[in-house]
């Protein structure tokens, strides 16, 4: 029967025109369309994102370069980092979010259809308001173009005075509106999770994703709104007069980074969280193990969410607080490695004694494990007060924040995109040329990454256009800037990979991994309606018992 | 395959959730809580710091009586949500409109206020600080009221039209979250503003 109903809407789809399609994409309100609009937004900003990233590392890779102006190198990591960090990465962790959780506990949409639509549009507004400052950022003073006062925006550069024309605006209204759309999500989020779950998916048996869904769109109702706060705060200093940030009227520019930073830190662990829900789902699957130690796991990610909201300081040792504060926010951040570390012995629990399978989805989470812990092993040198007031503002920093952000929070994406590709499109992802984008972008990264440490160490700050020569950082520069060629070549590769297997792609069934969460009980695509019957579990691995209903979980729960 | 779709174990006999409204309701208020908490610290921050004049001790005066008046419509729309769950639809309407018009009050005081401030001690949101501080706290408090008041007046058309059936009453329910949200923030804006800051 169900077959039937397929054929009719393939029959349907075939005969109408591209224009009615656009109109169904545009308007919809299903949570796997705006799932896939959310990957596809942030797909498109990664490379724009990548573009930017590698126009820099161009002008960077000898002395005296002159292949982009000082100006536009300002505008440049402006826009990278404000890109990469609204753009891309929080849509497409939202984007898998919104896909995967309703089919994991088993209900036909999220709690607010219509809300999450708005959210996504309201991301969509943000990204294209940013990239408007090309053309609108002049407005009538004749001055400035895109942002380019870098990712925090810190004060005064962002008064009127340092920032003429509209540019600063464009970026203020970009993030607030974007941030708005976040908050939408996160609560449309939290209401599926607690609401819509599937009779017998008690908490304590829902998937890790799932969990860790709620923990991180939890994460994001307390940090993105104080961004928004200041943003408005901004926008009262800008448009109104107002001296919140205005050091002549006796305001500080230093609250400005305390508001930043309460938002900034915690917003790393919105990111990572739900890369660590990806290699929740991913490595239990490719080891053929339960994951090891779910209790654990959870109140891990928990511990994390409430430790991370007390270590935003540590991004601001050099401005000269007391020594109680640098006390204070080393502690707290070496604090956070605890509960970071339990998950990575968990995951190596789960691989431990396991039958190993390496698919491309591993591999990436494998180099996930390895990279994230280095990620972190620098992040606690640069948690101590007295090592960050040598390499604060360095390229050691810049090196550390990239190793989690793209050896962390990119590899697990990857694993996430080759895992959950079949379920969204119905075919496989070709596996050699999976191979091929995971070796050269693990040697590419390092190449880049690794390397970039040893300028940061020597002395280079970071955000500078250009340097002299002889100082030791030319030779390490260059072999950064070929790293990033190599990343770009095999982001080629998976974009190449992407579009050849969605119209080549062997087909995939409805279980191609032989997993056990409920996304993988419904067909590939999943129909509009997700399940013809609600589904009821009794264990954490609903579809094992199915599948072995002679020795189901739920006996031993 | 064919074994996948069926499902081994049985439904729990009862198998409740909370309702989504209140749980998206709750998370909307722990949000706004935070933004008030960033303003409410940047007031505090900023208590004394400003150069130049006024001060909050030489202008600010405590609005007693439309602090009672926001107050009571707390209880009012309490009263007002038990009357329409039970399906005395008169008495909740006349509860329902008291809110309102308590709510209006208020935001009338407001007005008031910061017409008196502007025209006869020439304190505006770029006069210093002070103002700054002020105005953008009290005003983001007063934005909150003020949309509280248009959902609780398209409530009240609604009602007044016979559209409002008890099937809406955790929808009013949660409506009313949000009003006592309103109200609470007040308490904190009232304690910063007029006894710690002055």
């Amino acid at each position: 029967m169900s077959s039937d109903a397929m054929a009719i809407r393939a029959a349907e789809t075939t005969g109408r025109p591209w224009v009615e399609t656009l109109h169904e994409w545009v308007i919809t309100v299903d949570h796997k369309r705006l799932g896939i609009l959310y990957i596809l937004f942030a797909l498109v900003f990664l490379v724009i994102g990548g573009i930017e990233a590698t126009l820099m590392r161009i002008q960077l890779i000898r002395p005296h370069n002159d292949f982009v102006s000082p100006q536009v190198f300002n505008r440049l990591f402006t826009m990278h980092g404000t890109t990469m960090i609204f753009f891309v990465a929080m849509p497409v962790l939202f984007g898998f979010a919104n896909y995967l959780v309703p089919l994991m506990i088993g209900a036909r949409d999220m709690a607010f259809p219509r809300l999450n639509a708005f959210s996504f549009w309201l991301t969509a507004l943000g990204g294209f308001l940013l990239y408007f400052s090309f053309v609108g950022g002049s407005g009538l003073y004749g001055a400035g173009n895109a942002p380019d006062v870098g990712w925090w925006a810190y004060a005064p550069l962002t008064s009127r005075a340092f920032s003429p024309g509209h540019s600063s605006d464009y970026w203020t209204i970009a993030v607030l509106v974007s941030g708005f759309g976040s908050i939408g999500t996160a609560i449309n989020l939290i209401a599926t999770i607690l609401s819509m779950r599937c009779p017998g998916m008690k908490l304590s048996r829902m998937p890790l994703l799932a969990w860790l869904s709620l923990v991180m769109s939890g994460l994001v109702l307390i940090t993105i709104t104080p961004l928004s706060a200041a943003q408005i705060m901004l926008l009262v200093d800008r448009y109104l007069g107002g001296h919140f940030f205005d050091t002549q009227a006796g305001g500080s520019a230093a609250i400005w980074m305390h508001f930043f930073w309460i938002f900034g830190h915690p917003e790393v662990y919105v990111l990572i969280i739900p890369c660590f829900a990806f290699m929740s789902e991913i490595v239990p699957v490719f080891s053929r193990k339960p994951i090891f130690g779910y209790p654990v796991m959870v109140g891990a990610t928990v511990c994390i969410g409430f430790v991370s909201m007390s270590v935003w300081a540590h991004h601001m040792f050099t401005i000269g607080m007391n020594s109680y504060s640098n006390a204070f926010f080393t502690l707290t951040s070496m604090i956070v490695g605890i509960p970071t570390g339990i998950k990575i012995f968990n995951w190596l629990g789960t691989m431990w004694g396991g039958k190993l399978i390496f698919k491309t989805p591993m591999l990436f989470c494998i180099g996930f494990l390895f990279q994230f812990l280095i990620a972190g092993l620098t992040g606690i040198m640069l948690a101590t007060a007295p090592f960050d007031w040598q390499l604060s503002g360095s390229y050691f920093v810049v090196a550390h924040f990239h190793y989690v952000i793209v050896g962390g929070i990119l590899f697990a994406l990857f694993a996430a995109f080759y895992y959950w590709y079949p379920k969204i499109t119905g075919r496989m992802m070709n596996e050699s040329l999976g191979k091929l984008h995971f070796w050269l972008f693990v040697i590419g990264f390092h190449l880049t990454f690794d390397v970039m440490h040893i300028p940061g160490i020597l002395g280079m700050p970071r955000r500078i256009y250009t340097y002299e020569p002889g100082r030791g950082w030319d030779t390490s520069n260059l072999i950064v800037t070929i790293g990033t060629f190599v990343q770009g070549i095999a982001i080629l590769i998976f974009v190449a990979n992407l579009v050849y297997s969605y119209f080549k792609g062997a087909k995939a069934g409805n279980d191609p991994w032989d997993a056990w969460t409920l996304e993988w009980s419904v067909s590939s695509p999943p129909p509009a309606y997700n399940f013809a019957t609600i589904p009821t579990v009794a264990s954490r691995r609903p579809l094992w018992d199915r599948k072995h209903p002679e020795d189901p979980d739920s006996r031993y729960e | 395959m064919s074994a996948i779709t069926t499902p081994i174990a049985q439904a729990p006999g009862d198998w409740t959730l909370p309702y989504h409204g209140k749980v998206a309701m709750a998370c909307l208020i722990i949000a706004e809580s935070a933004i008030f908490t960033i303003f409410v610290v940047a007031y505090l921050f900023y208590l004394g710091k400003s150069l130049t004049g006024p001060a909050p001790r030489e202008v600010l005066q405590t609005p007693i009586f439309y602090t009672i008046c926001l107050l009571s419509s707390s209880l009012t729309i309490h009263f007002a949500s038990r009357f329409f769950a039970r399906g005395k639809r008169g008495a909740f309407l006349g509860l329902w409109f008291l809110t309102i018009v308590l709510g209006a009050l208020f935001l009338f005081g407001t007005g008031q206020e910061w017409h008196r401030l502007i025209y006869e001690h020439g304190l505006t949101i770029s006069t210093n600080l002070f103002g700054t501080t002020y105005y953008s706290l009290v005003g983001l408090h007063a934005t909150h009221v003020t949309v509280g008041l248009l959902m609780l007046g398209i409530v009240l058309l609604f009602g007044l039209a016979g559209r409002v059936g008890r099937e809406q009453s955790a929808r009013i329910e949660v409506l009313s979250m949000y009003w006592h949200f309103v109200d609470a923030v007040w308490v904190v804006v009232f304690t910063v503003v007029y006894v710690i800051g002055r």
